[in-house]
C-alpha cells in the first residue's frame, strides 16, 4: 500500500515539477492602497502609548529591526517563517514603507486566508469534532477562508453566522448553529454564551445560571433573555432553519414549572429593530454602528492573533467601552468602523502601530549593577506594551517553521505536493504530541517536556535535517565547501532569519572546519539541530 | 563550561560517593519514596477509565430476575452478600480489596462533558479549564527525586487529562502503546555529538537570552529541555518498559493494550509516579450492548485482577489507590436494538486501596427501574474530595485561576463511608 502511494505522489511530484512554478502571482506592491493605509490610526495609536509610558515613568524598547518584524507578520498570518527566498527579496526591496508594503503582500497571499481563518474559526465555533454529519469543519473552515480572502467586512460575516439557513455542506455558515448541537437539538444556552463571546468581547455564561458573581454589569436575565433569540433554530435533514412558533422556556427548579423568555438584550435596546426573524433582530443588534462592543471584540482579537497575546486578557471579557485602560482598543474600533470592517485594514493598523514594530529587548535604566530589567519590572513593561513579548509559537507554526527552514524555496499552494501532503500528515501528528491548546490559544503559556522532547527528538525534525541526496542540509553543506562563514550564516538565515554571533561563530562554526562530505553534512545537521531547539525558534519574539 | 550529556545522575552521585569513600552518604539517597513501602509511602493514583459508558448492570450492579436485568446474570463474590454481573469472576476474587460505589450521579449525559466531569469533578465550563485530579496530584505531591513525568496517561482514548488552569506542564504525559519503546525519547546519536549540540545550544541560547533574560526564564523553555535530558538519560525510564516481566504477568494481565497499560501502571507506580489513568474504550453500547459489554468484560477482569493482585504482592496497595470509573452509566431500559443509552444518573465505579476502607458497599438503584434516583446519590467531587484527602491534598484550598475567579480544587466533600 505505502510503496504504491509513494509512486502516485511522486509521479504527481513530477508532473508538478515539470509544470514549472507559476511565478508573479505573489508580488510586492509598489505603493500601499490607500484603503489599506492606517497611518492616521497609527499615530494616534502612538500618542496613546506614549502618554501612558510617560505616565508609568517607562521607556519603550527600541524598534526591533524589520527583518524580525517581518517573521512575526509572517508567523501571525502564514503560520510559518519567512523563506530565504523571501529574505532576500525583502533585503533587496529599497522602496520607501517597505513594511506596509510587505504586511500587504502577505495579505494578497492565499496563505493569509487560510491560516487566518483557522485561527479565528476557534473563536467561532471552537475546536472541539461537533456532532456527526451536522456539523462540518472543512466546509466552514473553506467558506471562512473565501471570506477573509476577499476581504468580507466583519459585520457582513458575523450577520451570515447568526443568521445562517440551509445546510450546513451548502451554506457552510450553518456550521455555526449545528456546532451547538447537544442531544439532537440546538443549544440556544450555548449559542448565546458563543456569540456574547466571540462577537462582543463579554463573559456572561456565568449568568446561564445565577447572577454574575464578580461582574454585576451581567444579569441571569440577560443570558436568558439573548439565548430566546436563538430559540425557534432548529436543524432537520433540510437543514437550519426557524420554527417562529418555538418559544424559549426556563425551568424553574424551585417549584418545578416553567416561564417563557422573551428576546431581549442586555444593553443598546433602542438598537434592535422591532421587525424581522429573531436571529436577524440579534444580528442587527450586534453589529449596529453604535455597538463599539462588536468592534472592540474582534480588535482585541486580532490584536491577540498579531502578537501572540490580546491587548486585554482575557480575549473575551473585555470592560466596558470607554474605560481608560482600554482606551486604544477604543481608538482601533472606531477607525475599523470607518474603514468599512475590513479585516485586512485591522492587520494593517496594528502592524503599523509602535507596539508592534518595538524589540523584545526592554530598555533598561542606567544600572551599573546589570545589564538587564527584573522580572518584575518587565511586567509592568508588558503590561504597557513597552516591550515585544516573548509568546510560544502553536503547533502548526512551530512545525510550519521548520518546514519552512529545511528548504530554501517558499511553501505555498504552487509547492510540489509531496512538499504540502509532507506539511499535512506531518503537522498532524506533530501538533497531536506537541500539544493544542482549544479555545485556549491566546493564554499564557509556557513549554512543557513533550515538547522539548519532541523537537529534540521527533521523527518529523529529525527527517527534515537529515542529509540526504535531496536535503536542505545536504544542498548547503555542498553549495557552500570552501567557505564555512557562509555555510553557517546561510543555516542561521534560514531557521532564524538572523547572523551569527561572533561567540555563535567561535563554537559552531569550528564544527564545520576542513570538513568534506559527509562530515560536512553531519555538522551542518548538527546546526539545524541546534537552532531547531533554541528558544528563539519556538518562541515568537 | 559545559556540564556535559547528563549521565544518569544518581547512578553518578553513587559512583562519586563510593569513590570517595563516603559511602554513609549512601543510605539517605535509598529514602527516596520510591524505595518505601507499606503506609509510609506516598500515596499514588491509578484510574482504570473506562471511555464510553459502561453499564452498571452488566459490571457491579447487575439486576438479574428483573426486568431491566436484561440477560446478564450475577455471581457471587468474596464479599458476602455482594454480587456482580458473571463475567467478572476474578475480579469477584479480589474486590474484598476495593469498595464499590452504585450511586454515583453527573448531570452530564454527553460524552465529551460526562468525561470531563468525571475527570475533573466540575462541569464543562466555557471559560476556563479545570484541572484534572491526576494533574492537582501531581503539583500538590510533586516528587524532586521523580525524573519521569508524575502525570501519565496510558492507552490512548479520547480526552486525555489535562492540566487546565494550573498549566500545560501538569498535561498527562501520553503513551498510546504501553509497553513499546516511548516515542522521542532516544537522541540516536552518539554521546559526543549530543554534547556538541548541547553546547551550540548553551551558546545560542545566550545570545537570544541576552538583554531579555527575565523573559526567557519565564518561557522555561530551558528548564524543560534540562528535564528532557535528565528524563532521556533517566533509569527510571524502565518503568515504562515490560519486556523485563515474564511471560506470565503480561498474560496475567492479559497481552492486550489496556492490559499492558496495567502493567505499565504498576511500575509507574513503584517509580513514584503520582497519577495515572489507563483507559480502556468501547463501552458505547448503543447496539448489543450484552455481547459488548462481555467482550469488554473479557479485557478488563483480568487486567483488574492482575493490578490488585499485583500491587499487594509488591507491598503497594496501602498505597496506591485504584479507582475504576467511567463516564455516566447505561440506561435500564433495553432499546429496540438490543442496546443500552447514555444513564448519568445511578451508575457505578469501584475504589480501594491506598489507605480507603475497603468492602463497603455505598448506595443503591431501584431493581424495578422505577426510581430514577438511586439511593444515597454520591456526586463526583465528593469522590474526588476523598482521593485527595486520602493523599494529603487540601481538597478545598482555592486557587486563583486567570480569569481571577478563585477556584477550590473540589466543591465536594469526602465520602465518610470510605476514610
Amino acid at each position: 500500500m505505502i510503496p504504491l502511494l509513494l509512486v502516485v505522489v511522486g509521479l504527481l511530484a513530477l508532473v508538478q515539477s515539470i509544470a514549472g512554478r507559476p511565478t508573479g502571482d505573489i508580488a510586492t506592491p509598489r505603493r500601499l492602497a490607500d484603503r489599506f493605509t492606517a497611518v492616521d490610526t497609527a499615530r494616534r495609536l502612538d500618542e496613546w502609548f506614549q502618554a501612558r509610558w510617560t505616565r508609568e515613568q517607562i521607556t519603550p524598547a527600541v524598534p526591533a529591526d524589520e527583518t524580525t518584524v517581518l517573521r512575526r507578520l509572517s508567523l501571525a498570518l502564514h503560520g510559518t517563517v519567512p523563506s530565504l527566498e523571501e529574505l532576500r527579496q525583502f533585503e533587496a526591496d529599497a522602496g520607501d514603507r517597505r513594511l506596509e508594503r510587505w504586511t500587504q503582500r502577505l495579505l494578497d497571499d492565499s496563505r493569509y486566508a487560510t491560516y487566518f481563518s483557522e485561527r479565528l474559526g476557534r473563536a467561532l465555533v471552537g475546536s472541539e469534532e461537533g456532532p456527526f454529519l451536522a456539523f462540518r469543519r472543512d466546509r466552514f473552515h473553506a467558506w471562512l477562508s473565501e471570506q477573509l480572502d476577499t476581504n468580507q467586512p466583519w459585520d457582513r460575516i458575523v450577520t451570515r453566522l447568526v443568521t445562517a439557513q440551509g445546510l450546513p455542506t451548502g451554506e457552510p455558515a450553518t456550521n455555526f448553529i449545528t456546532i451547538a448541537q447537544v442531544d439532537g437539538e440546538i443549544d440556544e444556552e450555548v449559542l448565546a454564551g458563543r456569540t456574547i463571546r466571540a462577537f462582543l468581547g463579554q463573559r456572561i455564561d456565568c449568568a446561564q445560571c445565577h447572577d454574575h458573581f464578580f461582574d454585576p454589569r451581567w444579569k441571569q436575565t440577560h443570558f436568558e433573555g439573548l439565548a430566546a433569540f436563538y430559540a425557534p433554530a432548529r436543524f432537520s435533514p433540510l437543514g437550519v432553519d426557524d420554527n417562529l412558533k418555538v418559544q424559549f422556556e426556563v425551568a424553574d427548579h424551585e417549584n418545578g414549572t416553567s416561564r417563557v423568555v422573551e428576546p431581549q438584550v442586555p444593553f443598546g435596546r433602542e438598537w434592535l429593530p422591532a421587525q424581522g426573524t429573531p436571529r436577524r433582530r440579534l444580528a442587527k443588534w450586534l453589529t449596529d454602528t453604535r455597538n463599539l462592543r462588536f468592534d472592540r471584540a474582534i480588535v482585541n482579537r486580532v490584536w491577540g492573533q498579531l502578537f501572540g497575546r490580546p491587548f486585554f486578557s482575557p480575549v473575551d471579557d473585555l470592560p466596558d467601552p470607554g474605560e481608560p485602560a482600554t482606551r486604544a482598543l477604543d481608538l482601533l474600533a472606531e477607525d475599523f468602523r470607518a474603514h468599512r470592517r475590513e479585516l485586512k485594514w485591522l492587520i494593517h493598523a496594528i502592524a503599523a502601530s509602535r507596539p508592534f514594530r518595538l524589540d523584545s529587548r526592554p530598555h533598561v535604566p542606567n544600572d551599573p549593577q546589570s545589564t538587564e530589567l527584573p522580572a518584575e519590572e518587565l511586567r509592568r513593561y508588558e503590561d504597557a506594551w513597552a516591550v515585544f513579548p516573548l509568546i510560544r509559537l502553536r503547533p502548526e507554526q512551530v512545525i510550519g517553521a521548520m518546514l519552512q527552514a529545511a528548504s530554501i524555496k517558499t511553501i505555498d499552494r504552487h509547492s510540489h505536493l509531496f512538499t504540502r501532503g509532507r506539511r499535512f500528515f506531518g503537522e498532524q501528528d506533530f501538533v497531536q504530541d506537541y500539544g493544542d491548546l482549544g479555545d485556549e490559544e491566546l493564554s499564557k503559556q509556557t513549554g512543557t517536556i513533550p515538547q522539548a522532547l519532541l523537537r529534540m527528538n521527533g521523527q518529523l525534525a529529525r527527517e527534515l535535517i537529515k542529509p540526504g541526496a535531496f536535503g536542505t542540509t545536504t544542498a548547503i553543506a555542498r553549495a557552500t565547501q570552501g567557505n564555512d562563514g557562509l555555510c553557517l550564516k546561510t543555516c542561521f538565515e534560514v531557521c532564524l532569519g538572523r547572523q551569527p554571533s561572533a561567540e555563535e561563530h567561535a563554537v559552531m562554526g569550528q564544527w564545520l572546519v576542513d570538513t568534506r562530505g559527509r562530515r560536512r553534512e553531519v555538522a551542518v545537521e548538527d546546526i539545524f539541530w541546534t537552532l531547531f531547539n533554541s528558544p528563539e525558534f519556538s518562541w515568537n519574539h | 563550561m559545559f556540564t556535559g550529556p547528563p549521565i544518569d545522575r544518581r547512578r553518578w552521585l553513587l559512583r562519586t560517593l563510593a569513590g570517595l569513600g563516603v559511602g554513609f552518604a549512601l543510605p539517605t539517597l535509598d529514602a527516596r519514596s520510591a524505595n518505601q513501602r507499606g503506609s509510609t509511602r506516598p500515596t499514588s493514583l491509578i484510574t482504570l477509565f473506562l471511555s464510553g459508558g459502561p453499564s452498571q448492570l452488566e459490571t457491579w450492579d447487575p439486576h438479574p430476575g428483573h426486568r431491566i436485568g436484561g440477560e446478564t446474570t450475577a455471581i457471587a463474590t468474596r464479599l458476602k452478600g455482594l454480587k456482580i454481573a458473571s463475567d467478572y469472576p476474578q475480579t469477584a476474587e479480589i474486590i474484598n480489596e476495593l469498595s464499590v460505589i452504585r450511586s454515583l450521579v453527573s448531570r452530564e449525559g454527553d460524552h465529551q462533558r460526562g468525561v470531563y466531569l468525571v475527570k475533573t469533578g466540575y462541569r464543562p465550563d466555557r471559560t476556563l479549564t479545570h484541572p484534572s485530579v491526576g494533574a492537582i496530584l501531581a503539583k500538590e505531591r510533586w516528587d524532586k527525586t521523580i525524573e519521569i513525568p508524575q502525570h501519565v496517561s496510558l492507552s490512548g482514548g479520547p480526552q486525555p487529562a489535562r492540566g487546565g488552569f494550573l498549566g500545560a506542564q501538569y498535561d498527562a504525559y501520553k503513551i498510546y502503546n504501553p509497553g513499546q519503546r516511548l516515542r522521542n525519547i532516544a537522541a540516536g546519536i552518539k554521546d559526543k555529538r549530543q554534547g556538541r549540540r548541547l553546547e551550540g545550544l548553551r551558546v545560542v541560547s545566550q545570545t537570544f537570552s541576552r538583554g531579555r533574560l527575565a523573559a526567557t526564564r519565564g518561557t522555561q523553555h530551558q528548564l524543560m529541555v534540562d528535564r528532557a535530558l535528565a528524563m532521556m538519560n533517566s533509569d527510571q525510564l524502565k518503568a515504562f518498559q515490560i519486556d523485563d516481566e515474564s511471560r506470565s504477568t503480561i498474560d496475567l494481565y492479559g497481552d492486550t493494550r489496556f492490559g499492558r497499560g496495567c502493567l505499565v501502571a504498576r511500575k509507574l507506580v513503584e517509580a513514584g509516579v503520582r497519577a495515572i489513568e489507563v483507559t480502556l474504550p468501547g463501552w458505547d453500547t448503543h447496539t448489543n450492548n450484552f455481547e459488548g459489554h462481555r467482550e469488554q468484560a473479557a479485557t478488563l477482569d483480568p487486567a483488574l485482577f492482575a493490578l490488585i493482585t499485583d500491587l499487594k504482592q509488591h507491598d503497594l496497595l496501602d498505597s496506591t489507590i485504584v479507582l475504576v470509573l467511567g463516564e455516566f452509566g447505561r440506561t435500564p431500559t433495553v432499546n429496540p436494538l438490543d442496546g443500552r443509552d447514555h444513564w448519568p444518573q445511578g451508575f457505578s465505579c469501584l475504589v480501594g486501596g491506598g489507605g480507603l476502607a475497603a468492602g463497603r458497599r455505598l448506595g443503591a438503584t431501584d431493581p424495578t427501574g422505577k426510581k430514577r434516583k438511586p439511593d444515597q446519590p454520591v456526586e463526583i467531587a465528593d469522590l474526588f474530595a476523598t482521593v485527595m484527602s486520602r493523599m494529603g491534598v487540601e481538597f478545598g484550598k482555592e486557587v486563583i485561576t486567570p480569569i481571577g475567579r478563585p477556584m477550590a480544587y473540589s466543591e465536594g466533600t469526602p465520602i465518610p463511608g470510605l476514610l
